[in-house]
């Protein structure tokens, strides 16, 4: 028997979430395009619901984690594991999970509500962020292997933002993460340090407190540009559109001139892969990420 | 012994030596480029040669290839000698005008410039073509000494020179740097042998601060004081050859062939004294240890601070530069939920003997970020007072997060602290050259081992839980085991000399008496009713039980034996009973006590 015959097969239920279907679709593609690539399988849950989001847990705890269970409940009927690209959607779900687990009580109020929808959910199913899934079940071998354009000489830095390692710290240090600047690091690309890498992107306070959020991601920005990095890799939407969207706006306030492209981790991975800027939905884009692949020589 | 005569004196030489060994164990010096002691004497720099008269003739001959004979007439500076050096020097000149240890060597023997012609053509391929002799100590030193073999001479004449074998990079090579220890030009260029940095062996006892040999004293205070080796790094246990050690060790005291062994050593008592760990600063990677070059923990910081250190006391960056300001971060890993729960007790008081060194050595301004300075002893809370007038800066306020990410101009190139300064009510970003973690204390990683391997419990944390913490603060539940130090929980060096001394005295009163007071209470086995099942023998915590094979039954050793009665409730025939404390006189007092 060949390796590959005694390889499980990397199925799993994909999750888009809200932000994948709305103003962040190009992670959406970039994410289903490179796992084909990959050979990653990713079957859309039938019928998903919202994640149960961030906030809403803070408003009603008990509602936000039975829209978390429905979802779990429908991966838990397929069989698979549940793969999200959103780091929000994966927060979400992770934390509903691990605490419908911990907490019986929870649980029967939970599988009481879910009843009335005709769904059960036993708690036997894993929540993943396709990040890690890379990392830890493609592995490093076969992304090698995988690449066809080395991003040689792409100096990256790699702004894992808060969730993926915290509160837990399951899959990658709380305070260090390092899935990221592996990854990269096999795609042929240069990770820089980057002390930012878990620091506040301003998440939701851009829309609330301009002011604040503005703050935090210049910060972030501020730092990427002093490592002179050609670009700024992300894994979550909410990361995405704040270093990208007002950029030039906070760069006038925090008092640099940078100019950098961000983009999904995906996107780095698809190119390196040979996806091209269609496959990948580099156009896009509000930071000239297309510029800089061009010119590093690493577009196809 | 055999009699000859260097230049004018007597000298009593050892049968089988050459005039070159003689001559420098009575003092006289003989110019030579190519000796070593691990190497067969080879005659290959000719800077040795000296005059010998035998039966009326003189010749010309290298003293490190000529045995001692009886009667010999050695000079080592006559005219003849001379003239012979001033040539070899101005042929090694010729060959290598620009080493600084050839000129050197000429100008001493009084030649400037050289009358010879140089070579043509490039002379050397791994090696500094400026100064290479060709006297092949690398080459032998790394084929008949290290048996590896990385490196040969190709051509002959004026065109010969050392290199790899093809001329390639060396994949035989071990990087032990043997070629470029013996080279007495200096002229090995590691790099070309084999593209790969010599690897600095790190002293652990130096934190890794600094390198060490394979062959190394463990420690300046080390008991027994002799050096091991260390056979994961020794060319001997990689190749089979070296033992330049052993050449170079008058005392003949190296044994090669030595092997590992266990002594079983029979004693009446035993004090577990095995002491504690370090926090791992890893574990934080707020903190930015092993990120940052400057971020030290305690212990590094202790070792850089002593005058036997890497940097022989002086306080210094990594970089070699004197700080100008210092953090130190109290409480890593100590009182945090995440961590360590407890406070370790010793952190506070080393933290302000640093920012007493480092204020006194450098001047540089200290920053003490605290919780609370907790200085109970005697003269500690003095010493904290003392600090305070020296000038040293406490902030109040656990260092939350130490970056090199800067602000403002003043912040930049430099390691910033984040911290809350809860008597200003303000956050502060505190830039400075070198930041130390005061790292809490744990206990020891196989503790859990040794506490059962002596049937001692772990209280907090996982350290050795003593008899008694006020009325047996040294004993334990297993008699004439005694604990003493930072096993049992973290303490500093007062208290543990104090304790260690109430333990050995202890060990000693009771080895002293020679007998043993045994507890009324204590187990007894019917030998009638026991059935050999081994149940009690399972279930004595304090091993008291032994099963009889002649008798078929278990016996019970009343001077171990605590009388817990463990036996007694798991014996399922009810031979094993607790004397003194049996089932009826339980009842009889419960019928007392009941009786109204």
């Amino acid at each position: 028997m060949t390796e590959a015959t005694v390889k499980k097969k990397l199925v799993y239920s994909y999750f888009p979430g809200c932000s994948l279907e709305g103003t962040n679709e190009a992670y959406d593609v970039s994410t289903r395009n490179a796992a084909r690539v990959l050979g990653v399988e990713l079957r859309e849950l039938e019928d998903w619901n919202c994640c149960g989001a961030t906030a809403y847990v803070a408003v009603n705890e008990k509602k936000s984690f039975v829209l978390s269970a429905r979802n779990l409940a429908l991966a838990e009927k397929a069989g698979l594991d549940l793969v999200t690209v959103c780091s929000g959607c994966y927060l979400a779900l992770y934390k509903a999970n691990k605490y419908i687990g911990r907490n019986p009580k929870l649980r029967a109020e939970v599988r009481n509500a879910l009843r009335a929808g005709g769904l059960d959910f036993a708690g036997n199913v894993r929540v993943r962020h396709f990040l890690e899934v890379v990392v830890n079940d493609v592995g490093e071998d076969a992304v090698k292997r995988h690449v066809v354009r080395p991003l040689q000489g792409l100096r990256v830095v790699c702004y894992h933002g808060c969730q993926i390692g915290r509160p837990f710290g399951d899959i990658d240090d709380p305070e260090k993460p390092n899935l990221m600047d592996r990854l990269l690091s096999w795609l042929g690309a240069e990770p820089l340090d980057f002390p930012m890498s878990s620091k506040c992107c301003g998440g939701l306070m851009m829309t609330t407190h301009p002011e604040v959020g503005m703050k935090l991601t210049g910060a972030v920005l501020k730092c990427a540009c002093r490592r002179k990095a050609d670009a700024i890799i992300t894994a979550c939407p909410l990361c995405q559109v704040n270093l990208e969207s007002r950029q030039e706006e906070i760069c006038r306030l925090v008092g640099c001139d940078c100019g950098i492209p961000v983009m999904y981790f995906t996107q780095a991975m698809g190119t390196a892969l040979g996806l091209g800027s269609k496959e990948l939905s580099l156009g896009d884009s509000l930071t000239p990420v297309e510029e800089v692949l061009s010119a590093k020589g690493v577009l196809s | 012994m055999v009699k000859i005569t260097i230049d004018g004196r007597k000298i009593d030489a050892r049968e089988g030596q050459t005039v070159l060994q003689a001559a420098k164990e009575a003092g006289i010096d003989i110019p030579t480029l190519c000796h070593h002691e691990s190497l067969d004497p080879y005659g290959a720099c000719r800077f040795c040669t000296v005059e010998v008269k035998s039966r009326g003739k003189t010749k010309l001959v290298t003293s490190c290839t000529l045995p001692v004979a009886e009667g010999q007439e050695i000079r080592t500076r006559s005219e003849k000698v001379k003239k012979t050096r001033k040539i070899l020097a101005e042929l090694m000149l010729a060959r290598c005008p620009n080493s600084t240890v050839i000129r050197d060597l000429a100008r001493k023997v009084g030649v400037n410039r050289s009358r010879f012609r140089r070579p043509p053509e490039d002379l050397a391929t791994i090696t500094d073509q400026e100064g290479c002799i060709l006297c092949g100590m690398c080459v032998r030193i790394c084929d008949d000494v290290m048996q590896v073999g990385a490196i040969g001479f190709e051509g002959r004449g004026v065109r010969r020179k050392v290199t790899n074998p093809f001329r390639e990079p060396s994949d035989t090579c071990l990087v032990c740097g043997a070629c470029s220890s013996v080279c007495p030009t200096r002229a090995i260029e590691h790099s070309r042998i084999r593209p790969q940095k010599p690897e600095v062996i790190p002293f652990e006892f130096e934190e890794g601060m600094s390198g060490r040999k394979p062959i190394y004293m463990e420690f300046a205070q080390a008991v027994p004081k002799v050096p091991v080796i260390d056979e994961d790094t020794c060319m001997h246990f990689r190749t089979g050859g070296c033992k330049v050690c052993e050449d170079n060790c008058s005392a003949e005291a190296i044994d090669h062939e030595m092997e590992e062994k266990i002594e079983e050593i029979e004693v009446g008592t035993i004090i577990v004294a095995t002491g504690f760990k370090l926090y791992e600063a890893e574990k934080l990677s707020r903190y930015g240890y092993k990120a940052y070059p400057d971020v030290y923990t305690s212990l590094e910081f202790e070792r850089l601070c002593h005058a036997s250190g890497p940097t022989m006391g002086k306080i210094q960056t990594r970089a070699g530069k004197k700080p100008e300001a210092v953090a130190i971060l109290h409480c890593i890993g100590s009182r945090d939920e995440n961590h360590l729960e407890y406070c370790s007790r010793v952190c506070c008081m080393y933290s302000l003997k640093f920012a007493h060194l480092v204020r006194e050595k450098t001047g540089a301004e200290v920053y003490n970020f605290y919780i609370d300075i907790r200085s109970p002893g005697k003269g500690y809370e003095e010493f904290y007072k003392r600090l305070l007038k020296e000038g040293v800066h406490f902030i109040r306020g656990k260092g939350t997060e130490v970056t090199d990410v800067w602000e403002t101009e003043e912040e930049k190139g430099k390691l910033v602290v984040i911290s809350e300064d809860t008597l200003l009510g303000v956050r502060r970003r505190v830039p400075v050259d070198m930041v130390i973690l005061s790292l809490g204390l744990r206990p020891q990683d196989d503790a859990d081992q040794v506490s059962h391997l002596f049937s001692i419990g772990c209280a907090q944390g996982g350290f050795f839980l003593e008899k008694h913490p006020k009325l047996a603060p040294v004993d334990t539940p297993s008699d004439g085991i005694y604990i003493a130090g930072a096993c049992q929980g973290p303490k500093d060096i007062p208290d543990t000399v104090a304790q260690g001394a109430a333990a050995a005295a202890s060990a000693l009163s009771l080895m002293d008496k020679g007998k043993v007071v045994l507890e009324p209470v204590r187990a007894k086995i019917d030998e009638e009713k026991c059935c050999g099942c081994k149940l009690c023998v399972a279930n004595c915590p304090y091993q008291a039980i032994d099963y009889n094979e002649e008798k078929k039954v278990s016996m019970v050793h009343p001077e171990l034996c605590k009388g817990c009665g463990t036996c007694a409730a798991g014996c399922p025939s009810g031979a094993a009973t607790q004397e003194n404390f049996e089932d009826v006189q339980i009842f009889a007092e419960i019928e007392g006590a009941l009786a109204e």
